[in-house]
């Protein structure tokens, strides 16, 4: 069922929902940014919306709402341990369908990957339902078409914006009842047909352990500075690692929390005794290209990365993952025509 | 040739070594400008002068080699450049056709700023229009610059106001990854202000110089900057020159931009009072050594609302050297 709502009513709608859900969006903070007099577009808590930035990217993805950047599991005092407590409030998330894409792949890692379903995600996750906003440009360094991750089933609410009125379709019977005053319309969802940049994963096969020890990862080395930008900002980097924190005069005493961590950061790698296995750039370059489109497929059966184009946006050393796509086919297919 | 030469000086002409030639010098507020006026200043320099320009220290142009007899004839072509670049940001300067109406207090000069530099706090060319402003036409002799950060690029420190862009660094401890770039890099490039307790970051706010690296550097925007208002340390009392050359130094700390203007703009007002009426110019960081720095900083902070963030130095003990002590030479001799 879709809905045509005037802008002046959508608040109205909003608050409605409000009562039952905390509402995320795409917001700029200003002159948060990193430089002087920019500001920062990230995803945090909305209420009206004014506040929701539906012409920009989110510099972060929308992974936080599941997966927190610091996460307190549970305190630890001796032999005794009491869970965090799950504040249990249900959420719904205004984004993109790559972004919907990319929580598909947190769910399989989160909860298809091992026996064990992560609980900690499981139950932020069963809480949010998706606001789906309609995208049919894109952005400059967008490949989502190339990723097969510009469409999307799964939603609650699909909404497109324009200067006066909020389309808004609505698949969540739950959420009908918000919109029952409303005058409905035949809108029906546009997705992105064609990105600006272009690029052909290549097939399964033809990644062998010879491209490995290919001269195309060196260029990394000298180039990236393993700032672990391209890990914070992507919206299916999954990575965390584990932090006791404990009283001073009282070890025994504490909590225990999960942090986002990333393949390009130091000591990623690093062991017990300080033994590291990925230590140059261009290592941690080829380990981050072959998990994002091969390596999560091959257990999966879907590439790991949606295609949005964040890594490439905040890279300071201008290092772009469809330009590295590019130069891994190029060096299949020399290593086919030596071999 | 019958000449005014003080009042020629004053219209920001130079008496040259040759005799009935001289040189105009052209501000440029902040050093930025549009690009037309470079055609005005190519057809004043072909026409009136010797076809050169020269790029002054200041970031202003001297038009070199104009017959002092065609001064009259410079003005008016200069006029629409000093409209533009003067009066066009709130600048008083009576009649543009009849020149500069003031040449003491010199061109405020600016690094790039914000408008380019991923390091700059601030936009430096509106500062330091804001400034010019302020501060002229004025007869006075001082000497101002801007810089973004306190990489000082404009080299503010050889001014007598120097101002440089600080960052008040805002931590949430929750979008901290403790990756270690922040720390790392305050450690090596700026103070070790920063230290890891519990896995989270510590900002040691005595040692912290508000230079915002770790801002650049956080992969997370843990740390953003305070946005709530601008800071800034102002820079006092460098010079070079013939007696005491020596660096600026530190007066005020995690000041507000309108604090500043108060305080230059009170800067004048001590010198009016103060200066040397004996000497055929003073500059005012001679001024400033003769009255000693406890009473410029009672004088010109007197009334000046600083935000509760302010530091303001106690005393300052200018480095530099004095030029008539040289007993640490040796003549090489034959
Ligand atoms: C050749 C020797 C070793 C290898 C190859 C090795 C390898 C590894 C690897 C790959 C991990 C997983 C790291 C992660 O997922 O973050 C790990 C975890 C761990 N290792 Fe080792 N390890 C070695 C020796 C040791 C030794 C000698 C100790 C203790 C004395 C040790 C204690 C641990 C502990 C406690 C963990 C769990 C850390 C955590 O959960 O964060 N390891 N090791
Ligand atoms: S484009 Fe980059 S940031 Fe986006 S999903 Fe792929 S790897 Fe992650
Ligand atoms: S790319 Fe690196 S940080 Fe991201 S999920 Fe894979 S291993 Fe983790
Ligand atoms: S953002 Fe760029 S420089 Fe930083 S770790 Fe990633 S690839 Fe390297
Ligand atoms: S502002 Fe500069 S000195 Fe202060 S903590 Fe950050 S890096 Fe260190
Ligand atoms: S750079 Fe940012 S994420 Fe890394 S330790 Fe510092 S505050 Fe934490």
């Amino acid at each position: 069922m879709s809905y045509r709502v005037k802008r002046s009513e959508f608040d109205d709608i909003l608050s409605k929902l409000q009562e039952d859900y905390k509402i995320y969006a795409p917001t700029r903070k200003k002159d948060k940014g990193t430089f002087s007099d920019t500001d920062l577009v990230l995803y945090d808590r909305v209420s009206s919306l004014e506040e929701i930035d539906f012409n920009s990217k989110t510099k972060y993805s929308p992974k936080e709402v599941v997966f927190p950047i610091t996460q307190t599991l549970f305190y630890f005092n001796g032999d005794e341990y009491i869970e965090a407590e799950d504040k249990g409030e249900k959420v719904l998330v205004f984004l993109r369908p790559c972004e919907v894409n990319a929580f598909k792949r947190l769910d399989k890692i989160f909860l298809e990957n091992g026996p064990q379903e992560d609980i900690y995600y499981k139950r932020l996750r069963e809480k949010v339902k998706f606001v789906v906003m309609e995208c049919t440009e894109g952005f400059d360094s967008c490949f989502c078409v190339s990723m097969g991750t510009n469409e999307t089933e799964d939603y609650s609410i699909f909404i497109k914006v324009s200067d006066e009125e909020v389309f808004c379709e609505i698949k969540d019977e739950k959420l009908t009842e918000v919109f029952a005053d409303q005058e409905s319309t035949d809108y029906t969802p546009e997705f992105i047909q064609e990105n600006k940049q272009q690029v052909e994963v290549p097939a399964l096969e033809d990644i062998t352990t010879d491209l490995f020890d290919s001269e195309i990862w060196k260029e990394y080395s000298k180039r990236c500075i393993g700032c672990g930008r391209c890990n914070t900002v992507c919206p299916t980097c999954s990575c965390w690692t584990m932090q006791d924190i404990s009283y001073q005069d009282n070890e025994n005493i504490g909590e225990r929390r999960r942090v986002w961590a990333g393949c390009h950061i130091d000591g990623y790698t690093e062991m017990a005794g300080g033994h590291d296995f990925r230590t140059t750039y261009g290592d941690r370059m080829r380990f981050k290209t072959l998990h994002k489109i091969y390596d999560f497929r091959k257990r999966f059966d879907i590439d790991m990365c949606v295609g949005c184009g964040r890594c490439e946006d905040v890279c300071p050393q201008y290092i772009s993952f469809v330009g590295a796509i590019k130069k891994l086919n190029q060096a299949i297919k020399e290593e086919k025509n030596n071999g | 040739m019958s000449l005014n030469v003080k009042e020629f000086k004053k219209n920001a002409y130079r008496i040259t070594k040759d005799r009935g030639v001289t040189a105009l010098r052209v501000r440029v507020p902040g050093g930025h400008l549009e690009a037309k006026y470079l055609t005005i200043l190519q057809e004043i320099a072909e026409t009136y002068g010797d076809g050169n320009l020269h790029i002054t220290t200041r970031q202003g142009f001297e038009i070199t080699g104009i017959p002092m007899t065609m001064v009259e004839e410079v003005n008016k072509k200069v006029a629409p450049l000093i409209e533009g670049m003067e009066a066009g940001i709130g600048v008083d300067i009576g009649n543009p056709e009849d020149g500069y109406p003031a040449a003491g207090t010199r061109n405020v000069s600016a690094c790039i700023g914000n408008k380019v530099c991923r390091y700059a706090k601030y936009n430096t060319t509106k500062l330091a229009q804001r400034i010019e402003k302020n501060i002229f036409p004025n007869d006075y002799h001082v000497k101002i610059a801007v810089s973004g950060c306190q990489n000082d690029c404009i080299k503010a420190h050889m001014q007598d106001f120097g101002v440089l862009g600080m960052d008040l660094p805002v931590y949430d401890a929750y979008r901290c990854i403790s990756c270690g770039a922040c720390v790392k890099n305050c450690q090596k490039r700026a103070t070790g202000a920063l230290e890891f307790k519990n896995y989270k970051v510590v900002r040691d706010e005595d040692k912290c110089i508000g230079c915002g690296e770790c801002i650049a550097k956080c992969p997370t925007n843990a740390w953003t900057r305070d946005a709530s208002k601008k800071y800034y340390k102002l820079l006092i009392m460098g010079r070079t020159g013939k007696r005491n050359p020596r660096l600026a130094m530190p007066f005020l700390e995690w000041v507000t931009e309108d604090a500043i203007i108060d305080i230059i703009n009170k800067t004048y007002d001590y010198v009016d009072e103060y200066i040397d009426r004996s000497l055929p110019k003073e500059h005012v960081g001679y001024i400033v050594d003769r009255t000693g720095f406890q009473v410029f900083k009672d004088y010109v902070l007197d009334g000046v609302e600083l935000n509760p963030e302010c530091r303001v130095a106690e005393h300052i003990d200018w480095p530099g050297y004095k030029t008539n002590v040289s007993n640490n030479f040796k003549k090489v001799g034959k």
